[in-house]
């Protein structure tokens, strides 16, 4: 894929292209598009594609550690659905032109991006519990307006995405319901999780709508429909109550109701926090890139054998 | 056990599709066990449940063979094991739909289906491998000659076996071995494998006498439970 | 070819086609990479049918696919919009006469 310069599309084509996204029609990858937006899905959904799959860690981390049969077979059916997510983006990043293994290599190579959240440790049982909460939660959020991209092929994968992501989130709330009830250590163990990861789930939603580079683009060109903003305010309301409903605490007492517009108002996020482990420093951003290359790695004879048996029958067959 | 270690996969596979794959065998195992412990707490009838019986027994308690407490080795020895497993866990659970307990009946015929499917997979995997590469080649055999040790405690008729086969409550193992060795010895000559030979056949798990592996396994699994004893999950 | 050669070029593509319990027609669901076709439709089955969504798959390399293209649009589909006397809604039915 070699994306040629924004400058070389036809001002009449982009107009006529910005005409039918005004339309609410939903773009097909034959259609025509401006390089522009086709490479900005491409990094978007690569990148969401990644996240789901690097985020198969974090959570994989407790499968062989979970408390019950119940509980253990919930996580492997949630972070197989990861799996398979991941795998639904990819496919529909594929119709833009791109090759799944290529994308990958940019993934192994840390010169593409996937959701910060996932470089942050999963260090008790508590936190699978919080991230199906807090973390699918915010993604469901995400995703529900994802449902509505332009892009045909997206917003298909994202209503298949959103429907099953439902179960997770429960899932996790299940969990940190039953720890807030249960013993006190139990409860100690759901309120650190939620202090641990509640910052790190408002920054998923971005940066700022000012600071977000992007984001003017892509709400014109209707792929984001919300801004980081008022998504992460939606979020924030629904989880207040929630918390509340399971005995734990958000970790900021700053935060009022405001009567007027019904919000939430929670304190300022530490955005060099966010910043700095979106440039790679943050606490697991080297074991999640290292344990993705080993599996890389370590499954390149098995994909060669595949090929090199595919290639033996097909010769067989065409002998024959 | 073996969907435990088949769980360890999840995140780590070869091919994304793969991941998936795997993983949904182990689901399918775990969901096996979690109804035989079941069924196996409610005859016991000391109020133990399927999670106290996979929770809070140690390794000496536990009667599973060697074979699927090793560790996951590589994808070969992964696939080959499942192979292995799944058409000897086929067979049994074929003889097993016509227990006389109905439950364990019931419970055979749901997973009858479930495992053919598993022996369909990894089948079409050892062929795969078998006829891949030279390295895939290579190191399918080193799976197929280090598990073939552990091949014959699967068919080993113990003491509790033999006073409930006339019963109808169990399968006779040994009457399996034949129809398993049918099944292993096509797939591996389709994959240009080599039948290994006579070797000393490990045995052992049937009596609780197990490799050093399910005792860390073990601890692993079971550190929540062990930690917070009585806590609800 | 040593094996990390071959293993960085990545398996063919396959759209799969899932057809939904209650004898509906095939839809496609999405694609999964995989070298030959059987590993496609095992593919296909843990990734697009997990919850019961399927009781008959299909996999077809995506390369065999012949697509109508946008601009096939105008003279593939608008001959339909004047064809009125296709629709049931073209004829007139009697009055009083409820169920047709």
């Amino acid at each position: 894929m070699t994306p040629a310069p924004a400058s070389t599309d036809d001002p009449k084509r982009v107009a006529e292209f910005e005409a039918r996204i005004a339309r609410g029609e939903t773009i097909e990858p034959k259609d025509w598009m401006p390089e522009k937006y086709r490479r900005q899905l491409i990094r978007m959904m690569s990148q969401h594609a990644h996240s789901e799959v690097v985020g198969m860690l974090p959570e994989g981390n407790w499968i062989t550690r979970a408390p019950s049969l119940r509980r253990k077979m919930s996580l492997m059916a949630k972070v197989q659905d990861e799996a398979g997510h991941g795998l639904y983006i990819y496919c529909g990043t594929e119709t833009l032109g791109v090759d799944r293994h290529d994308l990958v290599l940019q993934l192994l190579s840390g010169t593409a991006k996937y959701s910060s959240i996932f470089n942050y440790p999963t260090l008790t049982w508590a936190d699978i519990g919080a991230v199906g909460w807090l973390v699918d939660g915010a993604a469901i959020v995400n995703q529900t307006m994802l449902a509505k991209a332009s892009y045909g092929p997206y917003a298909r994968a994202m209503v298949r995405i959103c429907k099953e992501e439902n179960f997770h989130k429960r899932q996790g709330y299940e969990i940190m319901a039953t720890l807030a009830a249960g013993t006190p250590e139990q409860h100690a163990m759901a309120q650190d999780a939620l202090n641990r990861w509640w910052w790190p789930s408002l920054m998923m939603f971005g940066p700022h709508d000012a600071d977000s580079p992007n984001s003017g683009e892509l709400s014109r060109w209707g792929i984001k429909r919300k801004s980081n903003d008022e998504l992460r305010q939606r979020f924030v309301n629904l989880t207040v109550g929630q918390a509340k409903a399971i005995n734990l605490t958000i970790p900021d007492p700053g935060m009022t109701f405001d009567e007027d517009t019904k919000n939430w108002i929670f304190s300022e996020i530490d955005w060099d926090e966010f910043w700095r482990v979106v440039k790679g420093d943050g606490p697991c951003n080297r074991e999640r890139l290292a344990a993705r290359r080993k599996a890389h790695d370590d499954g390149a004879w098995v994909r060669a054998a595949a090929e090199a048996y595919a290639e033996k029958q097909a010769r067989a067959s065409s002998a024959a | 056990m073996l969907g435990h270690r088949l769980s360890e996969w999840c995140g780590h596979g070869p091919i994304l599709e793969e991941d998936i794959a795997l993983t949904n065998i182990a689901l399918d195992l775990v969901g096996q066990a979690t109804l035989l412990l079941g069924r196996a707490g409610a005859v016991e009838g000391k109020g133990r449940d399927a999670d106290a019986l996979a929770y809070l027994r140690t390794d000496r308690g536990y009667r599973n063979a060697h074979m699927v407490e090793l560790p996951k080795g590589d994808f070969g020895f992964t696939i080959v094991r499942q192979f292995l497993f799944s058409v000897y866990s086929m067979h049994q659970l074929e003889a097993l739909q016509s227990c006389a307990d109905a439950d364990l009946a019931g419970i055979a015929a749901k997973a009858l289906k479930e495992t053919r499917y598993h022996v369909r997979h990894s089948a079409e995997w050892v062929v795969r491998l078998g006829d891949g590469t030279d390295e895939s080649h290579g190191r399918a055999q080193d799976a197929l000659d280090e598990l073939w040790r552990y091949t014959g405690e699967l068919f080993t008729t113990d003491a509790v076996e033999q006073k409930l086969v006339p019963q109808k409550f169990a399968v006779e193992s040994s009457t399996l071995q034949d129809p398993w060795m049918r099944d292993v010895s096509d797939v591996i000559a389709r994959a240009t494998l080599r039948m290994p030979g006579e070797v000393y056949q490990q045995r052992g798990g049937r009596s609780g006498i197990h490799t050093e592996h399910l005792g860390v396994m073990l601890a692993e699994m079971q550190v929540l439970p062990r930690t917070h004893p009585g806590a609800k999950w | 070819m040593s094996a990390s050669d071959s293993g960085s070029t990545s398996h063919k593509l396959w759209e799969v086609f899932t057809q939904p319990p209650g004898g509906g027609p095939h839809e496609h669901a999405g694609s999964v990479h995989a070298a030959d076709a059987e590993m496609a439709l095992q593919n296909a089955r843990d990734v697009y049918a997990r919850r019961n969504e399927a009781v008959s798959l299909w996999v077809v390399p995506s390369d065999q696919i012949t697509a109508s293209t946008p601009e096939d649009m105008g003279p593939f589909f608008e001959p339909g919009n004047d064809k009125a006397y296709r629709h049931p809604q073209f004829y007139k039915v009697p009055q009083g006469v409820r169920v047709f």
